[in-house]
This record gives structure tokens, C-alpha cells and sequence, in this order.
């Protein structure tokens, strides 16, 4: 700010050239066009945003990285303070949950000796893809991560997006190296979900705020705070039972729900490929086994995760 | 005199400065920092950007670079395409076209004059988001992010006229 006002003038005179007023009211009609374009939703527009993505998905990858590693490392480092509380914590918990493993193995059995009896077709075996969020693309007005996989890793369009918790989000465009999950609190989000123990059915839509709400819910049905929500798998978009969250809190114009993934916690995210896009896929798959037809995603999903992640049995 | 070809480089480059910095800052604006809570109201660092060198040096941040800076904050931040490219748009030209009353003011006036473009910029993107996703975008969330580009904007301005005093320097 040390120039005097000759200096401004001078560099301020070109601007208001006519050329330069032209050039920029065209922008300002390009920038409406451009707005159309992408309601019309063109290959072109999808296309063009894809490339981008990718062209600047390598830069973000190796950014990002060390500020994952450093978020992780501060977490750490808070994780000693609290370190023996949480051990006494965790072993009672370990307790519960031996009982708890007890009954879901003998569950378990009970449930194969009785689907063997009702000659029970099981759901598709699944493969996942595990990729790292390179960006959270910050600011109140759209919901979305980009992750370091793309089509050449085996991800696809409308693939759902989970982490240990549940659902993140879909798959909302690929390009060859990165893609884009929408949020499930992103205001273009629509999740079909059940509810609650009588698994009302309603589908689950983001308005840009932490919390999505409940709506098209069927005529006098009623939730209440605290009931679970799943995906139903309706539209065979989304597989059934993914968790999403809870209901937290009920008024006449719908229900809210707490989601399970906290945002600002996601660093990996397992794509999950079920299998559901369409119907001559889905005969093949029924009729050869999983492994035989989805090689690169079992193979990716144990190079990148680990073969404990990989849940393919039949 | 005609000058050397390292001259002329060196001249491009610093030149250049103002865009690249911009561009730069696209990209710091998606890497997630995974601190809770702020994802959600991420404060616009190209805007703060665009505001600054369209009051100091607008003949090194043409309408164009603008508009294709605004395009690609609009495909990595995922908002409908064109809504940004337009509203650094707006805020450039208001700027510029108003370049008398920023001239030689102090910071302080600078800074309010950011807030209310930034206000500005706020309630424009809110109404162009609304009508093209055919709902209400929930205004708490536009309302902080507000906040934070007011607050953040010094810090920015700091590292602008640093390199500004640093490498373009009017002679």
C-alpha cells in the first residue's frame, strides 16, 4: 500500500477500455452458460470436470498426505493422556463383546443350517476398493470428497462409499485416477433408507447441513428419536443394510438423522462394488463364482487393504 | 535498450505471481485438514485473493484468469458449475469499476470493503445454489462461512502485499 494515486490510475486506465468492458460482460454470459450447461448435465460438462480432477488429483495425493500424517499423529499423541482410563474401558468392553461373539457365531450357524433349509439364494458377495480422501471439498454449499481411485482401480459410477461406521456417501463421477463421493448430507444426496424396528420405508436427503432429514415417509407412520437407519436397496442402487445413522430428533416437517461417519474423521474410505449394475451382470455373477468375476477388485482390494478386509465366501 | 531474454523471463514469471498464488490457493482450499467442524463452513481463500489483486495490481489479474479460476474452484469444491466463475466475477468488477474508492485507503477500509463483497458474494452464491438445486441450501452454514472469510481475510493480505512488495514492485 505504499504507491501513490498515480500509480493506481495508471494500471486502473486500461481496465476501463471498451475491449476490456466487453471481455468482461462475455465472462459473465459465460459464467450463466456454463451454469446451464451443468444443469442440462452434458457428457461435455462431465467430461471437462473429470479432467480437471484428474490432472490435479497426483498434486492433492502428495499435499494431502502429510497433513493426514500429522492429523494422525496429534491424535496419537492425545491418545496418550487418556491412555489408561481408555484401556480399563476397552477391556470391559472386550467382555461384553466376547459374549456378544459367543451368540453371533452360533446365530450364524443357526442362520446357514436354516437357509439351507428354505434353499436360500444369497445376497452377491462383495468386493471392496480402498482408497484415501485426497480432498474434502470445503464450504457450505456442496458435500463432497475426492478420493486417489478412480476407473483404472475398478470404481464406478453410483458405487456406494463406507467406512467401518457406514455410509459415507455415493460415487457421484469417476475419473481415470480419482472420483467424487456425494455425501450423504449433500443437498443433491437421495438415499433410499428404512427406519426403525417396523423398517418404515422413506428416503434420506441432504440440505447441506451435519444432520440429513427423513422425508416422502408413508401416510401415519411415525419415527422416534433413536431408531436406526439403514439403506433398503431400493432402485438397486445402494445395497440393503448399510448403516447410516440414527434419528435425532422428530418435528412435522420430518426427522433428522445423526450419521454414523463423522466428516472431518475420513481419511480411508472402502468403495463397495455389490454387483448391482444390472441385470445380465447379476446373471453372470449368479451363475460363476465372485473371485472369477471381479479378479482386479479382488485383487486391489487385498493389495491396498490387507486380505482381512476382504469378505468374499459364499 | 531491448531487454535480455532472462530479463523478460524473470518479468513473466513475477507477473504471473498473482494467478499462479490464486490457483495455489484452489488447491489449499480442498485438502482436507480433518478439523471437526470446519469442512462445513471452509472459508473462499480465491475470493480473498481475486479481492486483493483486483484492487492492487487488476492488469495482472485479467477477467478471464478470474473466470477460469472461479470455473475450477467451482469442479474441485463440486458447487454447479459456473456459480463461482460468476461471483468472483461480480466481485472483481465491482472493484475494479469502484477502483477510486480503494485507492490509497487504509487497511481497515480495504478490509470492510472485502466484507461486504464477501457478504455480497455470500447471498449471490446462496440464491444461484438454491435455484439450480431447486431447494433451500441451509443458511447457518453460508452464515459462518461468512464469518470466517471476514476474519481470515488480514491474514491473507498480510502474505498478498508481502509478495507484492517483494516481487511486484511498481517502479
Amino acid at each position: 500500500m505504499n504507491e501513490g494515486p498515480q500509480g493506481f490510475i495508471r494500471i486502473a486506465q486500461p481496465i476501463k477500455g471498451l475491449a476490456q468492458r466487453f471481455a468482461y460482460i462475455g465472462l459473465i454470459v459465460a459464467a450463466f452458460a456454463l451454469m446451464m450447461l451443468g444443469k442440462v448435465d452434458i457428457v461435455l460438462v462431465e467430461r471437462a470436470r473429470t479432467t480437471i480432477t484428474d490432472t490435479v488429483a497426483p498434486i492433492l495425493d502428495i499435499v494431502s498426505a502429510p497433513v493426514t500424517s500429522a492429523t494422525a499423529f496429534i491424535h496419537r499423541v492425545e491418545g496418550l493422556w487418556g491412555m489408561h482410563a481408555e484401556n480399563q474401558i476397552l477391556r470391559e468392553n472386550n467382555e461384553r463383546l466376547m459374549q456378544w461373539q459367543a451368540l453371533a457365531r452360533k446365530l450364524e450357524a443357526e442362520n446357514k443350517a436354516l437357509q439351507k433349509l428354505l434353499n436360500y439364494v444369497p445376497d452377491l458377495s462383495v468386493g471392496y476398493i480402498s482408497a484415501r480422501v485426497i480432498a474434502d471439498t470445503g464450504g457450505a454449499f456442496a458435500h463432497s470428497l475426492l478420493l486417489n481411485a478412480g476407473k483404472r482401480d475398478g470404481v464406478q459410477k453410483g458405487q456406494a462409499a463406507v467406512t467401518g461406521e457406514g455410509l459415507v456417501g455415493r460415487i457421484a463421477g469417476v475419473g481415470a485416477r480419482s472420483s467424487r463421493i456425494l455425501l450423504i448430507t449433500d443437498l443433491n444426496s437421495r438415499i433410499p433408507v428404512v427406519v426403525g424396528p417396523n423398517r418404515t420405508r422413506a428416503i434420506l436427503t441432504g440440505d447441506n447441513s451435519d444432520r440429513p432429514r427423513i422425508i416422502h415417509l408413508p401416510p401415519g407412520e411415525t419415527l422416534s428419536p433413536g431408531d436406526e437407519v439403514t439403506t433398503s436397496g431400493h432402485g438397486g442402487v445402494l445395497p440393503v443394510g448399510l448403516a447410516v445413522g440414527v434419528v435425532a430428533t422428530v418435528n412435522e416437517n420430518g426427522a433428522s438423522v445423526e450419521p454414523y461417519v463423522e466428516r472431518d474423521k475420513l481419511e480411508l474410505i472402502r468403495v463397495v462394488d455389490f454387483g448391482l449394475s444390472g441385470i445380465l451382470r447379476k446373471q453372470v455373477i449368479e451363475e460363476t463364482p465372485v473371485s472369477a468375476t471381479y479378479p482386479e477388485v479382488q485383487a486391489v482390494s487385498e493389495e491396498k487393504t490387507g486380505a482381512g478386509e476382504v469378505s468374499s465366501e459364499q | 535498450m531491448k531487454p535480455t531474454f532472462g530479463q523478460r523471463l524473470d518479468t513473466v514469471t513475477r507477473n504471473s505471481l498473482p494467478v499462479l498464488l490464486t490457483l495455489l490457493l484452489v488447491l489449499l482450499n480442498v485438502i482436507p485438514l480433518h478439523i471437526p467442524g470446519l469442512s462445513r463452513v471452509m472459508p473462499v481463500l480465491p475470493l480473498m485473493a481475486v479481492y486483493h489483486w483486483a484492487i492492487y495490481r487488476p492488469q495482472l489479474m485479467p477477467p478471464l484468469a478470474v473466470f477460469l479460476i472461479g470455473a475450477c474452484y467451482d469442479v474441485l469444491s463440486g458447487t454447479p458449475l459456473g456459480v463461482n466463475a460468476l461471483v468472483f466475477l461480480i466481485v472483481y468488477g465491482v472493484v475494479v469499476f469502484q477502483q477510486r474508492f480503494f485507492v490509497g485507503k487504509s487497511f481497515v477500509v480495504v478490509w470492510l470493503g472485502f466484507g461486504l463483497m464477501a457478504l455480497g458474494a455470500s447471498v449471490v452464491s446462496w440464491i444461484l445454489v438454491s435455484i439450480l438445486a431447486v431447494a433451500v441450501v441451509e443458511p447457518k452454514a453460508v452464515f459462518f462461512q461468512f464469518i470466517l472469510n471476514f476474519s481470515f481475510f488480514p491474514l491473507l493480505a498480510w502474505l498478498f502485499l508481502y509478495f507484492q512488495n517483494a516481487y511486484l514492485k511498481l517502479e
